[in-house]
């Protein structure tokens, strides 16, 4: 019922143009129909389905616009909805960075639409669920778990002759094992477009191995220490850095990007050599849709190669205001790495401290980029290229910045969160105080 | 009968469009909500097919959840939206185990197949059920509604004046020293209807407001930048939250502060000001500090601090894989001993509290809402549990704590209203500093950080002021603490008197997977917190 096929999905949408009796009028529409299950203490907790559509119209008067949604679509609903971002547009005042929609645009098919996603069934839900379950009762261990899948379209028009359509599935699994006596907790997260490639067991063996190994921790003091943060761990510090690249914060003056005295940091080494930072839609391993919330057509970018920041957002208006072409939303962060693996890494520590994820991260500062948040899941100490023993878990306050200039090694990329990102080591890592969660 | 055919009797959806709007009460047709008749039929189909499949027990939530939005820049507005999402939510229980399904076709067909979509998740997933569903006991409310006591409903305030207001917030920013500012008005209006194979037939009408501004100031020369955010609160109350009443203000030493009426654009001038101040703030000495904390900033320690340890989920394990479990376990709860705070502090539970973000009559399983004690003179006494948890407690009545955000999101527990007591004795915040030696006076929430189980947190703040000889000595910077959550509790010594006593909230606190937001308040007075650990966030790149 939910699903539109391209075709249906523009009938839709033009019959919303004829509608509109506003200078402009861009709609979208978009839906999906999902599934998850979750589970903890061994245990289905909750599990469901779910499917809806969505239409969000902003439509303009000149300079002024509104904007309405609603997922009724029968024609009077519609209707409605025009109606009354018609309404909210004529009472707006006039936006002096009111923008032109975008004219036709040529938006490339990306992968992302698999079968063996989109026919997920409550029955192979709770399999996943067993695959964890059962393996952690033998083990002496606690499963929580959470599997969630889902097919979605989207399809945009506007009445300057601008349409796309898109379709993608996702599957995304998160599974945190701890010991029956608490003492111990592993984590594994996984996420795809096809579900074909995800091997539910081997991940839930990845959460109970660390679970059982964190068991008895030893407490280190806090200070500075080289890390190695496992692809989860730098998903969680640093997976959204190029999506924060804005020009327009750098250019104002307030961001970690502005330059004392004026301007930004485009152009300038402000990052690690080894740190390259690029985006592309058609990665095979991370695929994005050809297009943003911005309807520019998406395309492979570089926003930083060997340290030097090459690129940063500009968005339609900044763009134009400042006389550069503006950049589509990036969909996808790729880092660049090696060939090891998180234990080449570790062989070649003499001390250090192993990092499977990070948790509750938030700015202190933007001014230097500072966050702060703790370890989680597994935090172990490195000596001599092998781990000696579970720690208790820590406090940081770093920089990505900070962090992204120690960078001493990086692993082979895998995909985390829609990203492509390595495990990384990086010396002088700050952590502040310990912390006694397991 | 769906809601177009109701419109349609009506004159067809324009013709309600166009009727309404010259009345000036609802502008969009969605504000009046679906007859409670309309909605007990298609929610008896949906229990029946329920039960017709299999289900022990059943309940429908049919909702209209409505938001509307109008944000601004500096001295223009950047966008006017409205939002509607309309559908229902099924869930069941079969072979004692919890399904659900939810479905946008609100329609006796569209109803009738989510409901038997649900019970077949439901056994599916019996499969690997060890722990079959216990609910306690809830007597049918029959036919019942109740709505948010707002004044004035947000919703029918014409867009002129909520732009007005905000290019008024924005001027008296700019004109006080701003660089940028960023502002913007929130309004939710929940028309949610709740049937049950209980026999309860709820209509509920809920209503949130969230005005607020970001002021930036830069500083070219030196490449220094910082700002201040707006001291309102997300309350549970519409458009008289702005109307800038003098009884919503309070005046501390530093500056107004705001109850159950917000000025915002008192507060924007003063935010400019002091955010310049604040820019040339000295930087804080690391150390051990006493802390008075406002209850603009105390809000969010208590949200994360013991809101969130005392979700009963938490601490049996249910949020393990995402939110974290708890330090709270039931062995401290069972002691009857536990010291989580000292003996002044006393917090409660409270899903009634008027214009609170979380204040309903019946919870989103049905069961009419309560206040109850969570620490009582320091000693934790009990937790917050929903239908299928509270037997865990021995306790034969569910706490009415459950909710969901939306019709397509499955309904759990959820943080009520979490507030610590007010002092006894009289004491105003101007007492309170003129009795401490070396303190910061911290208002205003910032950066906030907490573990998995809720031990070791960090929280920042808007405004540091230092106090020096029982006086306030200007303003520093750089400034965050870092405490365990008990150790913390420990070391408040004393909190003002109810004449103190404001809300502050969160409007969307995640939890669950998948992800749900949830709007609830924190209410104290000032309060007063020794010897905490300060950090100098200060760092060079």
């Amino acid at each position: 019922m939910s699903e539109l096929n391209e075709q249906q999905a523009k009938e839709i949408l033009e019959k919303v143009m004829r509608m509109c009796k506003a200078d402009t009028c861009q709609a979208g529409i978009g839906g999906g129909t999902g599934g998850n299950i979750r589970y903890a203490r061994n245990s289905v907790s909750t599990a469901g389905e779910a499917s809806n559509r969505n239409l969000n119209i902003n439509v303009s008067f000149g300079k002024r616009s509104g904007s309405a949604s609603g997922n009724e679509f029968e024609d009077a609903a519609l209707e409605r909805v025009v109606r009354r971002a018609e309404e909210l547009a004529k009472l707006a005042p006039e936006n002096p960075e009111w923008i032109e929609p975008l004219g036709p645009q040529t938006y490339q098919k990306t992968p992302g639409y698999y079968d063996a996603t989109a026919k997920i069934d409550p029955e192979y839900r709770a399999q996943v669920a067993a695959d964890s379950i059962v393996p952690s009762k033998k083990r002496g261990c606690v499963a929580a778990g959470f599997l969630q899948d889902g097919s979605q379209w989207r399809a945009t028009m506007n009445s300057k002759g601008l349409f796309g359509y898109d379709r993608r599935t996702n599957l995304d699994f998160s599974l945190t094992v701890r010991t029956e006596d608490e003492q111990g907790s592993g984590y594994v997260t996984r996420d795809y477009n096809d579900a074909a490639k995800f091997n539910s067991a081997e991940s839930a063996n990845i959460a109970i191995e660390k679970a059982i190994a964190s068991r008895t921790t030893k407490a280190i003091e806090p200070g500075k220490y080289t890390v190695i943060l496992e692809p989860t761990a730098v998903s969680d510090f640093v997976g959204n850095l190029i999506f924060g690249f804005n020009a327009r914060g750098a250019e104002e003056g307030r961001s970690v990007l502005s330059k004392k005295g004026g301007g930004t940091r485009l152009g300038e080494k402000f990052l690690g050599d080894n740190v390259t930072l690029t985006t592309d839609p058609f990665n095979p391993e991370v695929p994005a849709a050809g297009w943003g919330g911005d309807g520019l057509p998406r395309k492979p970018m570089t926003f930083v190669e060997n340290g030097v920041i090459k690129a940063l957002n500009y968005d339609r208006v900044w763009a134009m205001k400042k006389g550069v072409e503006p950049t589509p939303n990036p969909g996808n962060m790729i880092m660049a790495g090696g060939t090891g693996s998180v234990e080449d890494l570790i062989r070649d520590t003499q001390r250090g401290v192993l990092v499977t994820r990070f948790w509750y991260i938030r700015a202190v500062d933007q001014q230097t980029g500072l966050v702060t948040g703790l370890t989680r899941d597994g935090t172990f100490y490195i000596e001599n290229g092998k781990i000696a023993y579970a720690i208790k878990n820590f406090r940081f306050n770093e920089s990505a910045i900070i962090m992204l200039n120690n960078v001493e090694a990086l692993g082979k990329p895998v995909r985390q969160g829609g990203n492509l990102l390595p495990p990384i080591k990086a010396r002088d890592f700050t952590f502040t105080s310990l912390s006694d969660a397991v | 009968m769906r809601r177009r055919d109701f419109l349609h009797l009506g004159g067809g959806a324009a013709g309600a469009f166009a009727l309404t709007r010259k009345t000036g009460k609802d502008w969009f047709g969605s504000l009046t909500p679906i007859p409670a008749g309309e909605k007990k039929a298609l929610a008896d189909v949906a229990l029946n097919a329920a039960k017709g499949a299999g289900a022990t027990y059943a309940d429908v939530r049919i909702g209209r959840y409505l938001n509307e939005a109008v944000f601004a820049r500096e001295r223009f507005v950047q966008g006017v939206n409205s939002n509607e999402s309309y559908g229902a939510g099924i869930r069941v229980i079969a072979n004692g185990t919890w399904g659900f399904a939810a479905t946008n076709e609100v329609t006796t067909d569209g109803l009738a197949r989510a409901a038997r979509r649900a019970v077949l998740i439901a056994k599916a997933n019996s499969k690997l059920q060890t722990e079959p569903v216990q609910l306690a006991p809830v007597k049918g409310a029959g036919e019942v509604s109740w709505v948010t006591p707002i004044e004035k409903n947000g919703f029918t305030v014409p867009i002129q004046e909520k732009v007005d207001l905000l290019m008024a917030v924005n001027a008296a920013a700019l004109a006080a020293g701003a660089t940028f500012i960023n502002s913007r008005i929130f309004l939710v209006n929940e028309q949610k209807y709740f049937a049950s194979t209980d026999g309860s037939y709820i209509d509920q009408d809920v209503h949130r407001i969230l005005p607020g501004f970001n002021i930036t100031v830069t500083d070219r020369a030196t490449g220094k930048f910082g700002g201040r955010n707006s001291l309102s609160a997300p309350m549970g109350m519409s458009w008289e939250y702005l109307s800038a009443r003098p009884a919503g203000k309070f005046q501390t030493p530093v500056g107004v502060q705001y109850g159950k009426y917000y000025d915002m654009v008192e507060d924007a001038k003063l935010a400019a000001e002091q955010a310049k101040e604040k820019l040339s703030g000295r930087t804080v000495e690391p150390g051990k500090w006493d802390l008075l904390l406002d209850p603009s900033h105390l809000w969010l320690t208590i949200h994360e601090s013991v809101g969130h340890p005392l979700e009963l989920d938490r601490v049996l394990g249910y949020e393990a894989n995402y939110a974290g479990t708890s330090f709270a376990t039931l062995d401290k709860w069972k002691s009857k001993s536990f010291n989580y705070g000292s003996k002044v502090v006393n917090l409660f539970a409270d899903k009634t509290q008027p214009g609170s973000l979380g204040a309903v009559a019946y919870d989103d399983e049905g069961v009419k809402t309560k206040r109850w004690d969570l620490v009582k003179d320091g000693i934790l006494v009990n937790y917050q549990a929903i239908r299928d948890q509270v037997h865990i407690l021995g306790e034969k009545e569910s706490h009415g704590c459950c909710y969901a955000d939306n019709w397509n999101s499955v309904q759990f527990q959820r943080m009520p209203n979490v507030s610590l007591s007010p002092g006894t004795a009289p004491m105003t915040p101007a007492d309170m500093i003129a009795g401490v030696d070396k303190g910061i006076y911290i208002v205003g929430d910032g950066s906030y950080s907490i573990d998995q189980q809720r031990y070791n947190f960090q929280f920042g703040g808007q405004l540091f002021y230092e106090i020096k000889g029982g006086k306030i000595a200007g303003m520093l910077n750089d400034v965050a603490y870092q405490s365990n959550t008990q150790e913390f509790w420990n070391s408040v010594v004393a909190s003002c008197d109810n004449r103190d006593f404001r809300l502050g909230g969160s409007f969307n606190d995640g939890k669950g997977q998948p992800g749900q937001g949830s709007a609830v308040s924190h209410g104290s007075s000032t309060t007063r917190v020794n010897g905490v650990n300060v950090l100098n966030t200060a760092r060079r790149i």
